[in-house]
């Protein structure tokens, strides 16, 4: 099951990126997390059609890429990786919108067809910002930086849990379909019917690991609430990010730029 | 107080499914005695760490720590004083990082936050991991993800040390480095244990069960010169007090 074991060695690949010490390593969590949710709600709430005024947004997960020295070709191969539902999603406009709405020379576009390349830039420009910022702040620092800003004790903890398990777990998976194919010789092990037998394994074992973690936090005082033992602060650097990026962002969203350059340069030239 | 002792009297246990796992348990250890529980596979050595550690209630009799009984209201106070080494230290280390982790007993208790950290600093530097302080746990080696699981133990300053198979999975240094290091413990210990040699070496007493039962509770050596108490209980001699293979000699 190669998939399953690319899939864990890149997380881990990430999230090993996301303990390098670069300028935006070292911002606070929470100043990343504000400006990538500023930056989620503009790019979000662009209307249908819009695609050229979209494009400026591409500074601030590049600028993230290039200052905390991320490999670009692994994020682009993430991306390209979940780039099917985004697919999914945007790959029928083009049949029901066929409204001739624009011409490039001679050749028609329909609303469908820009619709769908908005949806497709949409997909990336967000999902790249997500990537950049999982990749600049580790998955724990995220999970605080939530915790701080009012997301639910619970939730925070929740994803802490789930996140330092998905690789104890995606070990465990391994090695079982590891058994499976050697004992399997090439043939798909019997099918659904061990896959299912599989799951139902791995859902017993997952719930006595549960049972035995939560005595190891009785063990040692648990009573409900995990405490964070990290002091964050905020400095000058990362209220300027946050308050730098976001009125980027507004300017980005309120004023159609690649439109203005466009006419600035008309104008220069005529 | 002193919360040093361990008494068992007359513990016993089933399971819902009507597994008898426990039966008549009794034996007392005092300050600072450390003491090996060995026996084969399913003769009850996990399910009495559970029931010293308050995490099943006994069908039968009691478990003191100190003079206190456990009870559900005497247990929080109780688990103050143990630290309990799991056997996956997978299931033990559940914090982000290694520091989170072993400050998470003292951050629970409400210790002031310099406390935490010289704690922290301290156990961490007592089983050598200092510089393990900011790794995330899944990415330690077996070794070292043992070391992290005593200190976060260590880190609560426990007055009794419950260990379960602490030298399981762990190659021949790390394992050395582990029985030194308890070694130098003055704690009360308690070791569920496959590795005889280990109790041998760590222990001055050890109790074998078999079946749910203590079938022999006296000094290590004696235990394990016993040769048809072994064969009954599922055992074989230490390889420390077995002659050389090759010169025959002991």
């Amino acid at each position: 099951m190669p998939s399953i074991q690319e899939g864990i060695y890149d997380l881990g690949r990430l999230d090993q990126l996301a303990y390098r010490d670069t300028a935006v390593h070292r911002l606070d969590p929470r100043a990343k997390v504000v400006t990538t949710f500023v930056f989620l709600v503009c790019v979000i709430s662009f209307p249908p059609h819009a695609v050229a005024p979209m494009l400026p947004f591409l500074l601030y997960p590049m600028y993230l890429t290039l200052e905390g020295g991320l490999p670009v070709r692994f994020l682009v191969r993430k991306l390209v990786a979940v780039a099917p539902f985004a697919l999914l999603v945007g790959i029928f406009n083009p049949f029901f919108d066929r409204e001739i709405v624009l011409f490039l020379g001679e050749i028609g576009i329909s609303g469908g067809w820009v619709s769908f390349t908005s949806i497709m830039l949409r997909f990336f420009l967000t999902t790249f910002a997500a990537l950049a910022l999982i990749a600049t702040t580790s998955f724990h620092s995220v999970c605080m930086a939530l915790e701080r800003l009012g997301v639910p004790d619970v939730l925070a903890t929740q994803m802490l849990l789930l996140y330092r398990y998905i690789f104890v777990l995606g070990d465990q998976v391994m090695r079982m379909a590891r058994a499976r194919s050697l004992r399997s010789h090439g043939a798909r092990g019997m099918g659904l019917k061990v896959y299912v037998n599989m799951l139902g394994h791995l859902l017993l074992r997952t719930h006595a690991r549960a049972q035995r973690i939560y005595q190891a936090m009785l063990a040692r005082g648990f009573d409900g609430h995990v405490r964070a033992n990290v002091d964050l602060r905020l400095s000058v650097r990362d209220v300027g990010h946050v308050l730098g990026w976001s009125a980027a962002f507004l300017t980005f969203r309120l004023i159609d730029v690649p439109l203005y350059i466009g006419r600035l340069m008309t104008g220069a030239l005529s | 107080m002193s919360h040093h002792s361990i008494e068992a009297t007359g513990l016993s246990f089933v399971y819902p499914d009507g597994t008898r796992a426990l039966d008549d348990v009794s034996f007392r250890l005092g300050h600072g005695e450390s003491v090996a529980i060995v026996g084969a596979n399913g003769a009850g050595k996990s399910t009495l760490l559970l029931q010293l550690t308050g995490f099943l209630r006994p069908t039968g009799g009691q478990v003191r720590i100190g003079e206190v009984p456990i009870t559900r209201e005497t247990l929080a106070d109780i688990r103050k004083a143990i630290g309990v080494v799991f056997q996956d230290p997978d299931d033990q280390l559940f914090m982000p990082t290694v520091y989170e982790d072993v400050a998470f007993g003292p951050v629970n208790h409400r210790l002031p936050a310099e406390e935490v950290a010289s704690r922290v600093t301290e156990a961490l530097a007592r089983v050598g991991a200092t510089h393990l302080a900011d790794r995330p746990p899944y990415r330690l080696s077996g070794g070292e993800k043992r070391a992290v699981a005593i200190a976060s133990a260590l880190a609560l300053c426990p007055n009794i040390l419950i260990m379960d198979e602490p030298s399981s999975n762990l190659d021949p240094k790390a394992r050395r480095r582990l029985i030194e290091l308890l070694a130098g413990f003055e704690h009360t210990k308690v070791v569920a244990t496959h590795d005889l040699d280990l109790a041998l070496e760590l222990c001055e007493r050890t109790i074998v069960m078999s079946a749910g039962t203590v079938t022999a509770d006296g000094p290590t050596r004696a235990i394990f010169g016993d040769d048809s108490l072994l064969e009954a209980s599922g055992l074989e001699k230490p390889l420390g007090m077995q002659g050389c293979p090759l010169c025959g000699g002991e």
